[in-house]
């Protein structure tokens, strides 16, 4: 025990020890400074960007890697990506683009003119950076990474400059214009619908500079031109003010944006492009990756994509999990490793809640090809509801609620189930049978759907998951999918082919599919025409993509799950079976006239070493009363515990009526014992306790003789008190009365005197006496010499263990006499004995 | 004639003796006492309380306890499971060998004689009968107070909010009390072991809620990793997922593994223990 709690205190030393010197790891420092760059049409606007270099750790050369901010931000945003980066080896650009935080110039949204000349520039300054590893004189090994805005000038600088060796967009767009403008009946931009909330905050940011500078700053009057535009570049001011108000797309903001815009570019990437895409966006949706993969694929340059749980409107964000992912990318693309890069296609996926710690488990399924928006397999669902009258109300408001971009993400936390409100009478609702099967939708699901009214209509297609009665339907991830159908003159109705918006959701058995068309979505700008409308299904099936191949790895039960309590219960069947006490077989039959107790070389040793029985041997007859005699000490108790086969002898052996004694033989039974004080249970009382005792025996109640036991307790009436009131005395007596339960053929009884009062002493004499004289046999230990010499026939002295001597009582006296020549008592023969009569 | 006539080793210290020996102890009675009454007390606390303002009901167990009867016993359940099952558990197992021993009737019964692997064997399964006695009471009758004071109406789930019907809980909730009783598995062989050790009852049950306790503290080192893992107490609270929409069986099957595991190792060392020791008490 000692040695454990040492050896615990030592573990916890070196651990302790351990932790406080291992070594921390070094602080990562940046060189901030300003990089003049000069960009425009003729490259003649000089610009100075505010960057943070951060050479690499531990010399040598190493690839670069351009962290990009996102709108809104500055080059602070990214510190902690480019702090990990640089941990792992890299070396790190952050800087603020043109119209952010430092940087002079105004926000061109990332136009190849511009914000991309600028970086070319960037890339042109690393290049001539003695740590960074160059593939050619001028042209360093880099790797850009961003979110958002960050993610368009990574595939943008891509597209431009082949020196660019992997990139890692993240939540960004393919077509500015779709993104503001989209249509999901395919119309194009001209004739999308004006996602009004997103374009009002996207382009807000840029006026006013959220940073905390702008808010310790001092206040400083904004001209008429600051306080309308803020830092965008004029002319996408003045188109931004334009559409804003009309919600219509004129052609020259379409052109202006398409400038902006990866995917008519996207061709010319020869990097290799990890996209991540946020499963949790509706200003980027998955969509914009779908269509930046094909542009980059078909071009024959490797790409992967991967939807995550995240994006502009909120989820998990999973840092790790994209620093992890990001970082095996350049691994591979930049250092050449062998790491593990993420498939052509990954997904985040629930995976309930880890039962530890209650905390969202999430999978990451990965497929081999990237299957596109169309999945590999179609599942049609069965769509059923009539004709039905919507109305646009006047001014567009009330309007339904799917998402509340940049709201959405806060209010809704991590895994909420997205809130929609559909104001009545706006909607038209389509719904499935409950499913038989659970249907995991991975992509972009399409229905035809019918249109009754005139001139051009605005609507939004929602498809819920309606599980019962009881929970309310949920919006996967709070899409929508805007659409607008323009009803030819003369005709009465038209049809479009919805895309709804992509998704990667599963549909459990039972719950229904709903598709809901409703008039208006507070996120987009709508007719404030006020107009009646029905709508139907043109064709009732409902197209739902599910990729198969991406069914997450089975989370089956861990092999240890099963086989640990197995090995378990083996080891404990050995423990078990190995631990047996050999039952030490009699070496011969015990003869029919076998002693009732036979001693032979017992020896027991204290822990520390001391013998407390040393080579002791003695034997009783039947019918004798024998007195076991010694001094405190003297080994008599312990000697009484091994004949009960409480305590394992060292060495020598006990029969019991010519059976060895081990714990729990069966011959224990024909013994009867009193050793070391009674032992009751308080709570019972005294009858209860002598019958739940003798009921542990599992002899039969006849052979108790109870009344005969009761009688020598002469307890009375206090039989029926709980033993926990009872005197010493009382519980002495009741203890005797236990030992002579079943009247043994072996009673042996510990100091029975003690407590008892002179006359309830002399009963006992009488007692044991009688007792002996029908052929059976007491053993009893005292110090009250006295008593021994008047009850005991035989006698068996013990000193430190040892015997001393042993014999009848009245031969031990004469002997003593003869010796002494004047008659003795057995006190002064003990002492005599024991030595210590000086 | 090598035995008293009548007797039989397999028959010394029958279950139902054991049981009455234990059962009119003042501790078993104050602890099912105890545990019948903590659900009314909740129920009072609940009743009484102020009432939660601001921006209305949550959606933890604690606020979602007064929605119906099934949450109830679910919040009743989830307070005790933690300690005071723990601790009734730990008395019920802890105390059943050192307590005879403290007595000093261990060593009459040992001289009955009852074979010690009997006497261990019967002990367990009357001390795992209170145990589990202990753990089914307090959710039967959290359910019976919850419903009296709350009504019978469908379970409000936890954390989101969704509702399953209380026809379909009813099963699922047998589940949480089964695996409740599985894992409270380690704690008793724990109390047991150690009880089979020590002299002192309080020892073996201070001892077992003690080591149950830095198992606690150790799960709350993250820096662990997956080694919290296979601690006993890790999966403690796995039986939530028998309560959400969808049953998930991963958590509390690890659960299970775990508790078996270590119980069955437990007790198989107490039996070895138990068989050689010298009792001197």
């Amino acid at each position: 025990m000692k040695r454990t709690a040492a050896l615990v205190a030592v573990l916890a030393l070196l651990g302790v020890t351990g932790w406080l010197v291992w070594p921390s790891e070094p602080e990562v420092r940046g060189q901030a400074q300003h990089i003049t760059v000069y960009d425009g049409p003729a490259d003649d606007q000089r610009v100075d960007l505010d960057v943070t270099y951060f050479p690499p750790q531990g010399g040598g050369k190493a690839p670069v890697v351009l962290l990009a901010h996102g709108f809104g931000g500055n080059k602070r945003s990214v510190r902690a990506e480019a702090v990990h980066l640089v941990r792992e080896g890299y070396a790190v650009l952050t800087w603020s683009a043109r119209g952010f935080g430092g940087s002079t110039g105004e926000i061109a949204l990332n136009s190849p003119d511009y914000e991309v000349k600028d970086v070319k520039q960037l890339i042109d300054w690393l290049a001539k950076r003695p740590e960074v590893l160059l593939d050619a004189a001028g042209d360093p090994r880099v790797g850009i990474a961003g979110a958002s805005y960050g993610g368009a000038i990574a595939l943008l600088t891509a597209a431009h400059d082949p020196r660019v060796d992997a990139i890692v967009p993240q939540i960004t767009w393919s077509d500015l214009s779709d993104a503001l403008f989209p249509d999901a009946a395919g119309g194009g931009p001209e004739d999308g619908v004006f996602k009004r909330m997103w374009a009002g905050i996207f382009f807000g940011q840029g006026g006013a500079t959220q940073s905390l500078e702008a808010l310790t700053r001092e206040p400083r009057p904004m001209t008429a031109e600051q306080a309308r535009c803020g830092r965008f570049l004029p002319e996408i001011c003045e188109i931004y003010q334009q559409v804003a108000q009309t919600g219509e797309a004129t052609p020259e903001a379409v052109e202006l944006l398409r400038a902006s815009s990866p995917v008519h570019v996207a061709g010319r990437i020869k990097a290799p492009t990890l996209l991540i895409q946020g499963q949790r966006d509706s200003l980027f949706p998955l969509d914009h990756a779908d269509q930046n993969a094909r542009a980059i694929a078909a071009a024959g340059t490797p790409v992967s994509v991967t939807w995550y749980d995240g994006g502009h409107d909120g989820g998990d964000g999973e840092a790790d999990w994209l620093r992890e992912q990001t970082l095996a990318w350049f691994d591979r693309h930049l250092k050449g490793e062998d790491a593990a890069v993420p498939g052509a296609f990954t997904i985040t996926r629930d995976g309930g809640r880890d039962p530890g710690t209650r905390q969202r488990i999430r999978l990451h399924p990965e497929a081999d090809d990237y299957p596109g928006l169309g999945g590999t397999d179609v599942t049609t669902v069965t769509l059923n509801g009539p004709e039905q009258h919507v109305v646009n109300p006047p001014g567009g408001s009330p309007a339904a609620v799917s998402t509340v971009p940049g709201v959405s993400g806060l209010l809704g936390g991590q895994g909420a189930p997205s809130v929609s409100i559909d104001m009545p009478g706006q909607s038209a609702f389509f719904e499935s049978e409950p499913l038989t099967a659970p249907l995991q939708l991975t992509g972009s699901p399409s229905v035809r759907v019918r249109v009754y009214g005139e001139g051009e209509v605005t609507l939004f297609a929602k498809l819920f998951d309606v599980p019962d009665a009881l929970q309310p339907p949920t919006l996967p991830a709070g899409l929508v999918a805007p659409f607008r159908v323009t009803i030819p003159e003369g005709a009465d109705s038209a049809e479009a082919t919805v895309t709804l918006p992509a998704v990667d959701h599963r549909f459990d058995t039972g719950h229904r599919l709903r598709l809901v068309v409703s008039t208006t979505d507070m996120a987009y700008a709508t007719p404030a025409q006020p107009a009646a409308y029905r709508i139907a299904l043109a064709a009732p099936a409902l197209s739902v993509p599910t990729v198969a191949s991406l069914a997450a790895p089975p989370s089956g039960i861990a092999w240890w799950v099963w086989a640990m309590p197995l090995a378990a219960v083996v080891a404990a069947a050995v423990l078990l079976a190995t631990g047996r006490t050999g039952a030490r077989r009699a070496s011969g039959p015990p003869a029919g006239d076998a002693p009732p107790l036979e001693i032979s070389g017992l020896t027991k040793a204290y822990r520390n070493g001391e013998l407390a029985v040393d080579d002791l041997s003695f034997r009783v007859e039947r019918g004798q009363v024998l007195g076991l005699l010694g001094p405190n000490g003297a080994g008599k108790t312990t000697t009484m515990r091994m004949m009960l086969g409480l305590i394992q002898p060292d060495a020598g052996e006990i029969r019991v009526f010519g059976e060895p004694v081990t714990p729990g033989a069966p011959v224990l039974s024909r013994l009867g014992a009193f050793v070391e004080g009674p032992g009751f249970l308080p709570h019972l009382s005294g009858r209860d306790n002598l019958e739940l005792y003798w009921a542990a025996t599992g002899r039969p109640a006849a052979d108790a003789h109870f009344e005969e036991a009761l009688e020598i307790a002469g307890l009375g009436k206090a039989l029926e008190r709980a033993v926990r009131t009872y005197s010493q005395g009382m519980r002495q007596r009741l203890a005797i009365a236990q030992a002579m339960l079943g009247l043994p053929d072996l009673l042996v009884l510990d100091e029975p005197a003690n407590g008892l009062d002179p006359p309830q002493i002399r009963e006992m004499r009488e007692v044991l006496k009688r007792y002996a004289r029908d052929g059976r046999t007491v053993i009893v230990s005292s110090h009250l010499l006295a008593e021994v010499e008047q009850t005991c026939t035989d006698v068996v002295v013990m000193h430190r263990g040892k015997l001393v001597t042993t014999g009848p009582v009245s031969v031990l006296l004469s002997s003593a006499a003869a010796a002494n020549g004047h008659g003795t008592r057995l006190e002064d023969v003990f002492l005599d004995l024991i030595g210590e009569n000086v | 004639m090598t035995a008293a006539p009548g007797y039989a080793p397999s028959r010394t210290l029958p279950l139902r003796v054991e049981i009455v020996r234990q059962f009119k102890r003042r501790r078993t009675l104050v602890m099912f006492g105890l545990l019948l009454a903590l659900p009314w007390i909740l129920v009072i606390a609940f009743q009484f309380g102020p009432q939660p303002s601001g921006d209305g009901p949550g959606l933890r167990m604690a606020d979602l306890a007064t929605e119906s009867g099934l949450n109830f016993a679910a919040f009743a359940l989830s307070v005790s499971a933690s300690f005071l099952l723990v601790v009734a558990v730990a008395l019920f197992c802890g105390d059943t060998v050192a307590g005879e021993a403290s007595w000093s009737s261990l060593r009459y019964l040992l001289a009955a004689p009852v074979p010690r692997d009997r006497l261990l064997r019967q002990k367990l399964i009357v001390a795992l009968g209170y145990s589990a006695a202990a753990v089914i009471c307090l959710p039967l009758m959290a359910l019976l107070a919850g419903t009296l004071a709350f009504g019978w109406d469908d379970i409000q789930v936890p954390g989101t909010g969704e509702t399953i019907p209380a026809v379909d809980v009813l099963p699922r909730f047998a589940i949480v009390i089964g695996y409740a009783l599985v894992s409270q598995l380690v704690v008793a062989a724990l109390a047991f072991l150690i009880s089979t050790v020590t002299d002192s009852p309080l020892g073996a049950v201070g001892g077992a809620v003690g080591l149950w306790i830095v198992c606690t503290i150790l799960q709350a080192v993250e820096a662990l990793g997956v080694l919290r893992e296979f601690l006993p107490t890790f999966w403690n609270t796995a039986w939530f997922d028998a309560l959400m929409p969808e049953l998930d069986w991963s958590g509390m099957a690890k659960g299970a593994s775990i508790s078996i595991t270590y119980a069955a190792l437990l007790i198989a060392v107490a039996f070895r223990r138990f068989r050689r020791k010298d009792v001197v008490s």
